[in-house]
């Protein structure tokens, strides 16, 4: 590790400016949220509850999405901006399965209407995300060669530019083939959308839908399965090994190219498995899906520190939670929650572009 | 037949010329070594054999099969190991992890197993920091476990780039102790030095490089006592 000595402190006209910007910052946030919370509490426990909920649920989504920008931000340092197009893939792969699912007739004494996607809404939904998944991972893997791998070695602007037109062009292509439309994710009717296991919160019934259940444990076993592949396998040891230095890597017997291709694979895998849950909770799906949630993850990546894979997963969760409480918290308008989403985008990278908790990892390190 | 045959590579870096026609053999069993100031071309000779810097022109041949046509990841299961310059350890993976990633591309265990006790029997240190995040060990040690990661590919031919770099003269001597220890067990060395002195002593035979170009060859001992090589890389007058 070199060995720099920190420049003296200067106070600058951006430090000032800064200061200043944090000290608006706080005031606001203490004044509404004293405004909220005590002078005119307009919320139950019941509420708060709900919105936490459903924090989570979209956290854990941003957060699958996140790791596969800090993945590939890891291995290329680039941002792979059609990311979130992928993630669109992966949920149309899904759609597709459920509506073919939908048209096959197994009719039962009892039901001579039912479907094969109710008669065996497990296999479905496995189905489901067996198709999303691979053709995301797939999409991923091509998207790699075609866009990003005649740039190796080109000064790193070319390939965000080739990622921005990547993304466009996956957008355009989506809606040419599967037309403008918003289309009704066909559930099976055990994961029927907004019902689920009611708890009762401060003398109201508070929903866990079985979609958003469904899509938080998915999350999770995703999380923990790629965790484990990077940190104790051979294919994850060596995918470290080339985020730190492709040369030596090389050296020691390491197909570099071949891991790249690995990793985007892994993280358009990622992406599909985002974009078929987020099918199955949220119900809609069109060629423009995937540009919110994946420029929102893109926010949960640089949270938690660009290339960070904990950092990815706690930003991802984080910026859901924020974003759900948030306008409740601060008393203000709903729709501006993408406002506070990427306002947070904007002061990250005013106060801390390293991430939250980027430096406590460099400081673990000494 | 020569255990490595340099046959007049030409290689570029874009548009600049850094290597005009760099031939050299290495026998098996021998140390070879490659003196030269700063910007000769000793590191893009070893980048030019161990693939990271393709020639243009010339071959390369390992007992007589040819490198060139072989990619970076593929030259190291032929036999050829690396020690870079700057050692190029992976900071943020364990010591163990580095040593295991030297073995990538074996796949027998026990004999991987065997290297790995022989690596901690050269340097015990690096045993007692396996399971230390290599960023933080000393450049000393850093030295060591890049040298033990390039041994764990149980290499034939060992290339090693400036080792003595940037190590306190005890560290130096230590290193090349390890070096001739190395050689003595059957491994062939071409190590590329700035510290002329130290590589010809324990070398057996030399090319001094310039521009670009071998301008001597020799024995080592006739090297050392050669007087512009005693002039310009030895500080003699």
């Amino acid at each position: 590790m070199p060995n720099v000595k920190p420049p003296a402190r200067r106070v600058t006209t951006y430090k000032i400016v800064q200061g200043i910007i944090g000290v608006v910052l706080a005031g606001y946030l203490i004044w509404r949220l004293f405004v909220v919370f005590i002078a005119n509490p307009s919320y139950g426990p019941d509420t708060w509850a709900r919105f936490a909920i459903a924090g989570l649920i979209l956290g854990s989504v941003y957060a699958l999405v996140a790791i596969g920008y800090t993945l590939v931000y890891g291995i290329l340092r680039m941002i792979n901006f059609a990311h979130g197009d992928i993630m669109m893939i992966g949920a149309f792969g899904g759609y597709f399965v459920f509506e073919a699912l939908k048209s096959i007739p197994t009719p039962t004494l009892a039901d001579p209407e039912l479907t094969f996607l109710n008669a065996h809404p497990v296999l479905s939904v496995i189905a489901a995300f067996i198709v999303g998944v691979s053709i995301a991972a797939l999409s991923g893997y091509f998207l790699e060669k075609i866009a990003y791998r005649p740039l190796r070695g080109a000064p790193r602007l070319v390939p965000l530019i080739s990622a921005i037109g990547a993304s466009i062009f996956l957008e355009n292509a989506a809606q040419l083939l599967f037309g403008a439309q918003r289309r009704d994710y066909a559930n099976p009717i055990v994961l029927t959308r907004g019902e689920g296991w009611g708890i009762p919160i401060g003398g109201s019934n508070v929903i866990l839908t079985y979609t958003g259940v469904l899509t938080v444990v998915i999350s999770t076993l995703i999380m923990i399965a790629l965790y484990l592949l990077v940190m104790r396998t051979r294919l994850g040891r060596s995918m470290r090994a080339v985020s730190e230095n492709k040369q030596v890597a090389a050296l020691m017997g390491i197909d570099v190219d071949g891991v790249i291709s690995r990793t985007f694979i892994i993280s358009g895998a990622l992406a599909g498995a985002a974009g078929v849950m987020w099918g199955i909770h949220l119900g809609l799906v069109y060629h423009f899906v995937g540009f919110i949630p994946g420029i929102k993850a893109f926010t949960a990546a640089v949270l938690g520190g660009i290339g960070n894979i904990p950092g990815a997963m706690i930003g991802g969760l984080f910026l859901g939670l924020v974003e759900s409480l948030g306008p409740a918290g601060l008393g203000i308008n709903f729709q501006l929650k993408d406002v506070i989403a990427f306002g947070i985008l904007v002061l990250v990278l005013i106060f801390r572009p390293t991430g939250i908790i980027g430096e406590v990892l460099t400081e673990e390190k000494v | 037949m020569a255990m490595l045959e340099v046959k007049d590579i030409h290689t570029y870096y874009g548009n600049i010329h850094a290597l005009k026609g760099i031939s050299l053999t290495v026998e098996q069993g021998e140390i070879v070594t490659l003196i030269g100031s700063n910007g000769a071309g000793k590191t893009t000779t070893l980048r030019s054999i161990c693939g990271l810097q393709k020639p243009r022109t010339g071959s390369i041949q390992l007992n007589g099969e040819d490198l060139n046509s072989y990619k970076a990841h593929q030259i190291v299961s032929k036999g050829v190991a690396m020690v870079p310059e700057g050692r190029g350890i992976f900071a943020r993976l364990t010591v163990a992890e580095n040593l295991d990633l030297g073995a990538y591309t074996r796949n027998d265990r026990t004999a991987i197993q065997e290297d790995l006790e022989r690596v901690f029997t050269i340097f015990p240190r690096l045993k007692e920091r396996q399971r230390q995040v290599a960023g933080t060990l000393s450049g000393g040690e850093q030295q060591m476990l890049a040298t033990g990661r390039a041994l764990m590919t149980r290499p034939r031919l060992l290339l090693m780039d400036e080792p003595s770099m940037g190590l306190a003269p005890v560290l130096v001597e230590a290193i090349f102790d390890v070096i001739k220890a190395i050689n003595k067990e059957g491994t062939t060395i071409l190590l590329v030095e700035q510290n002329a002195l130290m590589a010809l002593s324990i070398a057996h035979r030399g090319y001094v490089i310039q521009t670009g170009q071998i301008v001597l060859q020799d024995t080592a001992a006739n090297l050392k006592n050669n007087e512009t090589v005693q002039k310009a890389y030895l500080g003699i007058e």
